[in-house]
This record gives structure tokens, C-alpha cells and sequence, in this order.
């Protein structure tokens, strides 16, 4: 195997007393599409936050790209090629929802050595992106004018401005419908055929299993099980930690 | 319209302006007239922290003071013009602007408020005791009657402040529209999902609290010539630190044009409180304005507008 994208090596984080994280080891290839599990409370969005850097870990590194990322801040790995959506949307209010775009495209994107986008490209990047989630004739709404679905969609298509090499999608489909889920499973699909890495987190198994090539579990901050989906699910310990015995 | 029309267009207002004011036979307009083009100066550089940003400055007082004792300072190892005084208490503010930024950034809502606060309170007890720019008993300044080219003394005031006013707002406008307006608001917003955006969330606060302080300490370098005599408890008075505050949240604080309306609002109404009724009532129309406005219109003027013409538009 080549050297993986994400390498994340003996991540530990506490809160107070509380361990976190314990002892995390996991790498993440080019172009997987990764689903990360675990019951509520064991880590998972600990973990994101440590790999883009809203936490900093008390031990162990983060590697990205070959390059150890633990002392940068957020937005520096951002401009590195992580993006992430959040559990929660967290649009900016008081911009449109193209101006939701733009801030990435402008401070991401522009921000990296080579060409930086013009105005009108701006413009027709902004309307791209919005084309592929399915929002361009909101283009000039707030967020608050948006369904919970289009919000989610709008945080997916924010990380996305940044093209990203990896994007963390962090429960982007709790509390959608049925064919809610199907419509943004379709998306990340379509987004990793373009070539981005992604991890999904999320609880509908649904829809992890219908996107991840590849599980991992966490459960009380521990990694339990990684692999193929159908052997994951079979485990015993991950049975346990899911369903209890 | 892009930046250098606006600067144009601006100045063309302002020199109407200035001859409008000189039409009118007295002296006083034009000390009003100050009055209330420092205070759009104040209310646009507060604006720029605490509109754009959404860091509420307490200390707005203590900039201006600043801009003001560097005046004092400077004047007495020696006189130098009003354009350069404004200039180096600018700097002056700028750096206590940057600093303040630099320990206090970290701090959010009421905790940055009250280090701003504190900040004043720190800064004035300095100068009080500082003898050389005249300590409690305050400082004074001689300023001469008359100035080559315009004339009347307060008139050349009237003119610089009119011109700060200019940079002020095209610097605010020019924020607005740019990349960095972006970045400011999404702090404002959310600054979080700023830093996951790639937004540097550190060094835009400081841009902002330079900028702010910066243009502060440049409304207040003036105000030794102004006024005559200066002493701490009027340069760190509590009508700046409300005032800036008040302005821009009575026009609006999402854009430029706020600031510019509370100001010239507020800042009239209380020129003709001061002649008509007492100097005293000054802050109470301020106090009862902006209660009213928070309950009320909670946007300002700008939103109000706004909401109008959105509503007649559906």
C-alpha cells in the first residue's frame, strides 16, 4: 500500500478526567470512502476535531499528506486539503448561500500557491457548486430560509468549495428522510468518483453500509473493529457495543 | 460602485458640505458641525470591530483618548501640523489596538467587552498620572485664530475632520465589499465554520482591532486643538465609549451607512439638546434611543429600510 493520506498514530485526548480518545491508530488511503461508527459519546466527532485541528491532542500525531499537521491550526489545514462538515449546520447567517461558498473559495482556495480565481470565476464556481447539491435556485437566500436537508446540503457543498483532498462528513444525515439519506449518499458518492477522499460518520447504518468500502469502530474512545463492512458488522464486539449482551 | 468612485463622490459631498456650512454666517456650525463628524468617525471605526466582527469595544474612550494625549505629548516637544498629529495618534491608537487584540482575542462576548473596559480604566489612571502631558490638572493647548488659505481656525478643523470622515467611511465601505468583509462577517457568524473554511480567524480579529483603534486615535488627535484645554475626565468620557457604541447600533451595524446615520442623528440631536435644553440631557436621549432600538429595531435604521423594501418586494 502507498503511504496513506490521513495517518492518525496514538491520538489520545481527555477532557478533565474524562478519556476522550485512547490511543487512536488509523490510516485513510487516497480516494476511500470510509465510514467511521460507534455509539454515541465514543469519540467520533473528538476524533474529527482533532484531525482538523478544532482540538488539539494531547499525544500522538496527525499525518496528512505526509506531513505532520498537530501544530497547525484549522484554517492551515484547511488550505492542506482537510474539509469537513459539521453535525450541527453551522452556515453563516448573514451571508447568501452563495456568499456561504465564497468564503472558502476565497480564503482556501485563492489562498494556495498558483492561480487565484477571479471575480468571474468566482461566480461560476460558486454557481457549479451549488448546481451539483442541487441549491442553485437558492443562490441569493439566507440559510435560515433553507429546509434542514438544503442546510446540510449547503454545509456539504462549503466543504467541498475548499477542494478538499479529504472531507470529514460528520452526521450530515441525521434527521433526514428515507430518500433524504439516498439523495445525500448519492452526492458523496459522486463527489468520490470526482477524487475525494471521504469519512462519513453516521449512525444510519443504511447508509454506511451502502457507502463505506471500509468501517471503522469506535467505541468509549477505543478503536474496536476496521475492515471490510460485512466482516465489521459481524463482530462480536462490535455486536456487543451496539446492541449490548 | 467601486472604491475609487466612492472616494470621488464622497469627497464632492464633503466639499459641499464645507461651503454649504460656510454660507451660514457663524462660527458655531461649524463647531457642532466637528462635533458630530467625530462622532461618525468614532461610530464607523467602532463598527468595524463591533459591527463587522461582532467584538463589542467598551473602550472606544480610550482610543480616542490616546489619539488625543499623543497630541498633548507631541505638542509640547514641539508643534507640528494638525495632518501629521493625526497621523502619528493614529499610530499610536493602531498599536494599542494591536495589542489589546493580541491579549484579549481569545476572549469572547461579555469577557472581551469588559477587558476593553478595563483597558480604559488602565489607560486613563496612567495619564492622570503622567505629569508631562498634565497629569489631573490637564493640558493646555494655544491654538491660533487664524490658519493660512481657510481662515477661522475651527473652519480648518471642520475641514480635517470632514476629511477623516471621508477616509473613514471609504475604508469601512472598501472593508465591506472586499475579501476581508467576508472574512469579518463570517467571524461575526460563526468562527468555527471560519477556520474550517480557512478563514484566519486570529489574524483578521487583529486587522479589525488595529483598523478600529487606528482610525479612533486619529478622530481624537485633533481634539486637544478643539476643545483648548484638555484633562483626562473629558477625553475618557463616558459620552465616547457610549456614543460609538449607540451610533452605529441606532443606524445599523451590518454596513457602512449605519454608523453614518446614527452618528449625524444622534450626534445632531444632541447639539440641539445641549443649546435648547441642557448639556446634561445628552446621554439620557442616548440611553432612552437605544432601548428603544434594541426592542424595537434591533437592526437599526439600515434594517428597518431593509425589512421595507424586502417586504414590498414579495
Amino acid at each position: 500500500m502507498p503511504s496513506p493520506l490521513l495517518e492518525v498514530a496514538g491520538l489520545s485526548k481527555r477532557f478533565g478526567g474524562f478519556v476522550a480518545l485512547d490511543g487512536i491508530d488509523l490510516a485513510v488511503a487516497e480516494g476511500e470512502r470510509v465510514g467511521l461508527i460507534g455509539p454515541n459519546g465514543s469519540g467520533k466527532s473528538t476524533l474529527v476535531n482533532c484531525i482538523c485541528g478544532t482540538l488539539v491532542n494531547e499525544t500522538g500525531t496527525v499525518r496528512f499528506n505526509g506531513e505532520t499537521v498537530d501544530r497547525l491550526l484549522t484554517h492551515e489545514r484547511t488550505r492542506r486539503g482537510i474539509a469537513r462538515s459539521f453535525q450541527l449546520p453551522r452556515p453563516f447567517t448573514t451571508l447568501t448561500v452563495a456568499g456561504n461558498l465564497r468564503v472558502p473559495l476565497l480564503y482556501t482556495v485563492n489562498a494556495r500557491p498558483g492561480h487565484a480565481l477571479s471575480p468571474t470565476e468566482l461566480d461560476a464556481r460558486c454557481a457549479e457548486l451549488l448546481e451539483l447539491v442541487g441549491l442553485a435556485d437558492k443562490a441569493t437566500h439566507l440559510p435560515r430560509d433553507l429546509t434542514q436537508v438544503e442546510m446540510r446540503k449547503l454545509e456539504l457543498a462549503r466543504a467541498m468549495a475548499a477542494e478538499p483532498k479529504l472531507l470529514i462528513a460528520d452526521e450530515s444525515m441525521a434527521g433526514l428522510s428515507h430518500s433524504e439519506v439516498d439523495d445525500i449518499v448519492g452526492l458523496l458518492i459522486r463527489l468520490n468518483e470526482r477524487g475525494i477522499t471521504i469519512i462519513l460518520i453516521e449512525h444510519i447504518m443504511r447508509a454506511v453500509m451502502k457507502f463505506s468500502q471500509r468501517i471503522i469502530v469506535l467505541v468509549s474512545g477505543k478503536k474496536i473493529a476496521d475492515g471490510a463492512p460485512d466482516t465489521v458488522i459481524r463482530d462480536s464486539e462490535v455486536e456487543r457495543a451496539y446492541i449490548g449482551q | 460602485m467601486r472604491t475609487p468612485v466612492f472616494f470621488l463622490i464622497s469627497i464632492a459631498v464633503a466639499a459641499v458640505v464645507f461651503f454649504a456650512a460656510r454660507l451660514v454666517s457663524n462660527d458655531y456650525v461649524f463647531f457642532a458641525g466637528y462635533t458630530v463628524l467625530q462622532f461618525v468617525v468614532l461610530a464607523t471605526a467602532w463598527n468595524i470591530l463591533g459591527g463587522y466582527t461582532g467584538y463589542v469595544n467598551f473602550g472606544s474612550a480610550a482610543f480616542f483618548a490616546l489619539g488625543a494625549y499623543a497630541t498633548v505629548f507631541l505638542h509640547k516637544l514641539y508643534p507640528l501640523p494638525i495632518p501629521l498629529l493625526i497621523v502619528t495618534g493614529g499610530i499610536v491608537s493602531g498599536v494599542v489596538g494591536f495589542g489589546m487584540g493580541y491579549l484579549t482575542l481569545r476572549l469572547r462576548g461579555a469577557f472581551f467587552a469588559i477587558a476593553t473596559l478595563a483597558l480604559a480604566v488602565v489607560l486613563q489612571t496612567l495619564v492622570v498620572n503622567w505629569d508631562y502631558v498634565g497629569g489631573s490638572r490637564g493640558a493646555y493647548i494655544i491654538r491660533p485664530n487664524e490658519i493660512a488659505l481657510v481662515g477661522p481656525y475651527i473652519q480648518y478643523l471642520f475641514l480635517l475632520m470632514l476629511a477623516l470622515t471621508v477616509f473613514a467611511l471609504t475604508i469601512a465601505r472598501g472593508i465591506e465589499r472586499s475579501q476581508l468583509g467576508y472574512g469579518f462577517a463570517t467571524i461575526r457568524d460563526d468562527e468555527l465554520a471560519a477556520e474550517a473554511s480557512g478563514v484566519p480567524t486570529l489574524r483578521l480579529k487583529l486587522i479589525a482591532t488595529t483598523l478600529s483603534g487606528a482610525l479612533m486615535g486619529m478622530a481624537g488627535a485633533p481634539f486637544p486643538y478643539y476643545i483648548g484645554y484638555l484633562q483626562p475626565s473629558s477625553a475618557f468620557g463616558l459620552e465616547y465609549a457610549v456614543n460609538s457604541i449607540a451610533m452605529p447600533m441606532i443606524g445599523g451595524t451590518t454596513s457602512w451607512v449605519g454608523p453614518l446615520i446614527g452618528a449625524i442623528l444622534l450626534g445632531s440631536l444632541q447639539q440641539i439638546a445641549t443649546v435648547t435644553i441642557s448639556s446634561a440631557v445628552n446621554l439620557l436621549i442616548v440611553g432612552l434611543l437605544l432601548v428603544a432600538f434594541v426592542i424595537i429595531a434591533p437592526n437599526g435604521i439600515v434594517g428597518l429600510v431593509q425589512g421595507w423594501t424586502r417586504g414590498r418586494a414579495k
